[in-house]
């Protein structure tokens, strides 16, 4: 049919559009043959990086709890995410009305503002010394240390979400004879989630990274702990293991919180 | 009966470099339920300053606003306002939002969604009751913001310049509406556009504001509304030679106010 021989044409394009995930996997594999063709090739010492199948069986060696501390992966992963996710939520219980109370008013703004812009930037191992000294090496530590990562991004956000708001909808909520405080929480604390949920998406990353700081103090287990355990025998094979275990938690905490985004702010970016 | 009354209002708004602005000067109006008001001019010339006023958005300098003697402070929901941009609630749907003001009141769900859907038909969006707001036109949001002033059963409805941003056929289509919501209602109307033939049609009182400082020029008590609800044909009212003589003397007005910076 003649309608068929017709060209096709796109239509616009702004530059770099377009799906890069058949790209992403190829590149995967890519690095992974690479992985495989050095270590068997014995371009790489073993000590260095192990064969992908030494990393493969120190997972099934590590999921039997047949590692250095005898506690299986699974534990210290358990473990891991009670620390961040118990650290996590107590800075979105805490961190979210600081940043909204930040936005609405003036005071909040002035004295909450000093402290975080101060610690934000600091990294969490150079305060980790005075939270032991302050907290001891048990887990209220560990966690207090999570928390603060979590907790300066979070608050930014919520700070930041409240500008969201116009003030149109603030003006019409009054004229529907909203109170201030209504107003505070029907209108402004749902068009600052957006941003709030972009924070979390970042909070949980800033308390998984913190982690492994974390785990450095006298803990037994771990994800963190495990790995850094490892290194000190020498074990490369657990330590990449650990590593990539890490990577794909982390990997996991962000495809769960786009879509809880999806779910909670399905407006974002349309109205 | 109500009445409202705007006595003397001028605002002056402080300027960042000293030079103060008088968005509006001496204005004087009085509104009674039936009343559709449109304050017509070019931008600059105080018509959204003196909404802002009436709605309680904004403190006067000098003057008052008051409703059946009692002075207004600040917004109530007695005063329903519809603005340019719809101004929704995104996480709400239609009819939540159309529901908001009865929930801020503490009202019951089902009552408050029994008055909603009623308003919602009032406007002809009854079927987009659970619709996202994000999902629905330009013109279903302006219909909804209007059910969401009427909700609150105000006694003025305040409506700054809500067709502006629509396509002319959506923009008549939601003409006719509101002449429908006002008559039916009775409400007392004040209206915002600087369209000369949408002022004409909706108006039983045009008000012509000229800016630098704002005021009002020029009034007229005009009977093309009224025309529609009895024929119920705008188009003919639109291209009535009475109809047309009226826009080109407000237009010749408009163009001819001193202080009125074209272009």
């Amino acid at each position: 049919m003649a309608k068929d021989t017709v060209k096709t044409v796109k239509g616009y394009s702004i530059p770099g559009e377009g799906s890069s995930v058949l790209i992403s996997v190829v590149t995967v594999i890519a690095l992974f043959t690479l992985w495989w063709t050095a270590t068997h090739m014995g371009w790489i010492r073993d000590l260095f990086l192990p064969t992908p199948e030494k990393i493969a069986s120190a997972f099934m060696a590590a999921m039997r709890g047949d590692i250095q501390g005898g506690k299986a992966l699974p534990e210290h992963l358990l473990w891991s995410l009670i620390r961040v996710f118990s650290a996590f939520f107590l800075a979105v219980l805490t961190a979210v009305p600081v940043g909204i109370a930040m936005g609405v008013s003036r005071t909040m703004r002035g004295v909450f503002d000093p402290p975080i812009e101060f610690y934000r930037p600091l990294p969490p191992l150079a305060y980790l010394p005075l939270i032991v000294i302050w907290f001891g090496i048990d887990e209220s530590a560990k966690i207090i240390l999570i928390f603060l990562a979590c907790f300066a991004p979070l608050a930014m956000a919520a700070r930041a979400g409240v500008r969201s708001v116009t003030i149109e909808q603030i003006n019409a909520a009054y004229s529907m004879g909203a109170s201030k405080w209504q107003v505070v929480w029907h209108v402004i604390t749902p068009a600052a989630l957006p941003e709030i949920l972009t924070g979390m998406r970042i909070a949980i990353g800033f308390g998984w990274t913190t982690l492994v700081a974390a785990e450095m103090v006298a803990a037994t287990e771990g994800l963190g702990q495990m790995v850094l355990n490892a290194s000190n025998f020498l074990r490369t094979d657990i330590v990449i293991m650990g590593i990539i275990v890490i990577g794909l938690v982390a990997y996991l905490f962000d495809l769960l919180m786009r879509k809880l985004e999806q779910i909670l702010v399905p407006w974002k970016g349309r109205a | 009966m109500s009445i409202l009354e705007v006595k003397n209002l001028s605002v002056n708004y402080a300027g960042s470099n000293g030079k103060n602005t008088l968005a509006l000067s001496n204005v004087d109006l009085i509104m009674q339920p039936g009343d559709f008001v449109v304050a017509l001019g070019a931008s600059g010339c105080g018509k959204t300053t003196l909404l802002s006023c009436i709605a309680g958005f904004m403190q006067p300098s000098e003057g008052s606003i008051s409703i059946d003697g009692k002075l207004v402070h600040g917004p109530g929901a007695e005063r329903g306002v519809v603005f340019q941009k719809h101004a929704l609630m995104p996480w709400l749907s239609v009819v939540e939002n159309v529901e908001f003001s009865l929930r801020m009141r503490g009202m019951g769900k089902a009552e408050r969604r029994a008055i909603a859907m009623d308003k919602l038909k009032l406007v002809e969006l009854e079927k987009y009751a659970d619709s996202p707001i994000y999902q629905i036109s330009g013109g279903m949001q302006q219909r909804a913001g209007v059910a969401r002033a009427l909700a609150s059963d105000p006694a003025v409805m305040l409506m700054d310049e809500p067709l502006g941003a629509l396509d002319a056929l959506t923009r008549a289509h939601i003409q006719d509406l509101i002449v429908d919501l006002w008559w039916q209602t009775q409400k007392m109307f004040f209206f915002i556009t600087h369209s000369v033939e949408e002022a004409l049609f909706l108006a039983t009182e045009l008000i012509v504001m000229t800016p630098s400082p704002g005021r009002i020029a020029h009034r007229f008590k005009l009977d093309f509304s009224k025309q529609f609800v009895e024929c119920r044909d705008s188009r003919a009212v639109k291209s009535s030679a009475a109809f047309i003589e009226m826009r080109e003397t407000v237009l010749s007005l408009i163009h001819d106010a001193p202080g009125t910076h074209h272009g």
